[in-house]
């Protein structure tokens, strides 16, 4: 059986759409079946994301309310074969996606995939928790400011609260993804630390991810960034993340200023 | 130490719990009434001026037949102050509210014969969103006149503890958003973020503790504190908060 991760983080833009494509990509690289599956409905977003917007004939919807099988709502990535993925519909709203549905679907993916990566919509609403309810992981994407921070904090909340492995009373495993984490911003100190997000959110870290270019050059393209350009500083980054994601233990590393002005931000900020 | 003054009219705001009788019924619902009839003729007033909560968690009714099975309770004098384990769609207007995390407090017995399941819990104290509540902590023996109340996680945004039965110990911190409300002492062994209200029941002599003092809002026995009004050089210090008279103080603990 396939494990199930949702990229979740209770505000809109910090990088899960974003993270959801790059990990599933880095992950489908180790050769492992990968399906992302958008449950942003109304909103979706992963399509473009994926370079698979022309692509979409049947979506999410369409699967839920029986008008489509699931075989034929997948759609194979060009470039990995054993990468999918399943979009949500531009035009319904969220009220079409119904708890039973979901999970008819979720459990069908694990039988066929190794990795089931779930992009939630923002927001705690519907959406959001239909998407994290049948999570055997959940990475919650945060940047390093306040408000997305605090956001972070009510869904972990939730992830505690409102899954079918909270309810069962087990634990769900959550890892933190610091994203569009900007060197020169935390260099002057106009962002959260590290240290300080991490006392917050009291999670283990899974990696943090440098705000970059080449995030927005992999996205016009269409191509998760871990694709567009394996070289490249936030491809690197989630390539180490999903590592971690996949149980190896290794030391997250920061972020370097490309020009080395600042060199580490930890060394340079150690207390 | 620093010392501040409050307008000594604050108002003040409450929690209290009561001891609910929590029914619940199985199908079939007229056999089921049939024994509670028996019941009650075999202990009088048994439900008189109690509290009764309704969990239907497992009932498979919709909303119209709890419609009618609350009338029937209620031609027995049996007054339902809330219904447990709803779903949203068996709810009318004008039926009583939904409650949430009840705790149950053993099972009382009635005349030693049981012909109706009955539990007995403290009723929750307001709306009843205690979303964290590990198992370990979850009361099963009767009430004894001391209880504490330790979660072993960070207390998130968005959530709120409420224990009215004494104290609070938090191993990790409260969130920016987050509440804990303590009948009786509260304790934070990390740092203090959101809101903390001690002596919510009415004991002037809880304390707040906590490792660091970010607090929202703090309150004693209903009189309070904003984040504003704190004293600043207390700030990110290891604090606890007593009330003189109808004054909050707060102080370093070292
Ligand atoms: N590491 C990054 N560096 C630069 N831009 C980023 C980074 N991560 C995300 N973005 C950009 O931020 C915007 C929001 O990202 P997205 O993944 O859609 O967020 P969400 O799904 O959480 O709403 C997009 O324009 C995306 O290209
Ligand atoms: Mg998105």
């Amino acid at each position: 059986m396939g494990k199930v991760i949702v990229v979740t983080s209770g505000k809109g833009g910090v990088g899960k759409t974003t993270s959801t494509a790059a990990l599933g990509a880095a992950l489908a690289q180790r050769n492992e079946k990968v399906v992302v599956v958008d449950f942003d409905v109304g909103l979706r977003n992963l399509d473009l994301v994926m370079g698979a917007e022309r692509r979409v004939v049947y979506d999410l919807v369409n699967v839920i309310q029986g008008d489509a099988k699931l075989t034929q709502a997948l759609i194979r990535d060009k470039r990995i074969e054993n990468l999918f993925l399943l979009p949500a519909s531009q035009t319904r709203d969220k009220d079409n996606l119904t708890p039973e549905g979901v999970e008819w679907v979720i459990n069908e993916l694990k039988r066929y995939f190794d990795w089931v990566i779930c992009d939630s919509p923002a927001g705690i609403e519907r959406g959001a928790t239909l998407a994290m309810r049948h999570a055997d992981v959940a990475v919650v994407v945060t940047n390093p400011e306040v408000s997305s921070v605090r956001d972070s904090d009510r869904i972990i909340g939730l992830l505690d609260s409102k899954t079918v492995k909270a309810e069962r009373g087990e634990r769900m495993e959550k890892h933190l993804l610091l994203t569009r984490f900007d060197q020169n911003r935390a260099a002057r100190g106009d962002m959260l630390k590290v240290e300080d997000v991490l006392e917050i959110l009291s999670i283990p870290l899974l990696g943090i991810i440098p705000e970059s270019m080449d995030v927005l050059k992999a996205s016009n393209i269409g191509a998760p960034v871990t694709i567009a350009d394996a070289k490249s500083a936030p491809a690197q980054a989630y390539f180490e993340a999903a590592r971690r994601l996949a149980g190896e233990d290794i030391p997250v590393t920061m972020p370097e200023e490309k020009r080395g002005l600042f060199g580490k931000i930890f060394s340079r900020r150690a207390a | 130490m620093t010392k501040v003054q409050t307008d000594s009219r604050s108002i003040r705001i409450k929690g209290r719990s009561f001891l609910a009788v929590v029914l619940t019924p199985e199908l079939p619902l007229d056999q089921w009434l049939e024994r509670l009839d028996d019941l009650a003729a075999r202990s009088a007033g048994f439900f008189l001026g109690r509290p009764v909560v309704l969990d239907v968690t497992d009932l498979q009714i919709d909303r119209q037949q709890l419609g009618e099975f609350l009338a029937h309770l209620a031609e027995r004098n049996v007054r339902i102050m809330g219904i447990e384990g709803a779903r949203h769609s068996m709810i009318a207007p004008g039926m009583p509210p939904v409650l949430k995390g009840g705790r149950p407090a053993g099972d009382v017995d009635v005349a030693s014969v049981e012909p109706v399941a009955i539990a007995v819990q403290p009723a929750v104290s307001d709306s009843g969103d205690l979303q964290t509540e590990p198992q370990a902590t979850v009361l099963q023996a009767p009430r004894s006149a001391l209880q504490s109340l330790v979660i072993n996680e960070p207390v998130r945004s968005g959530q709120s503890i409420i224990f009215t039965e004494g104290d609070v110990t938090i191993v990790g911190s409260v969130a920016s958003g987050a509440e804990v409300i303590a009948g009786g002492s509260v304790h934070v062994y990390g740092t203090l973020r959101g809101r903390a209200m001690a002596g919510s029941v009415g004991n002037s002599q809880a304390r707040i503790f906590c490792r660091k003092l970010e607090a929202e809002l703090i309150a004693i026995d209903g009189i309070y504190k904003m984040a504003e009004d704190l004293p600043t050089d207390l700030l990110g210090q290891p604090v606890q908060v007593w009330l003189e008279g109808d004054a909050i103080v707060a102080g370093k603990v070292n």
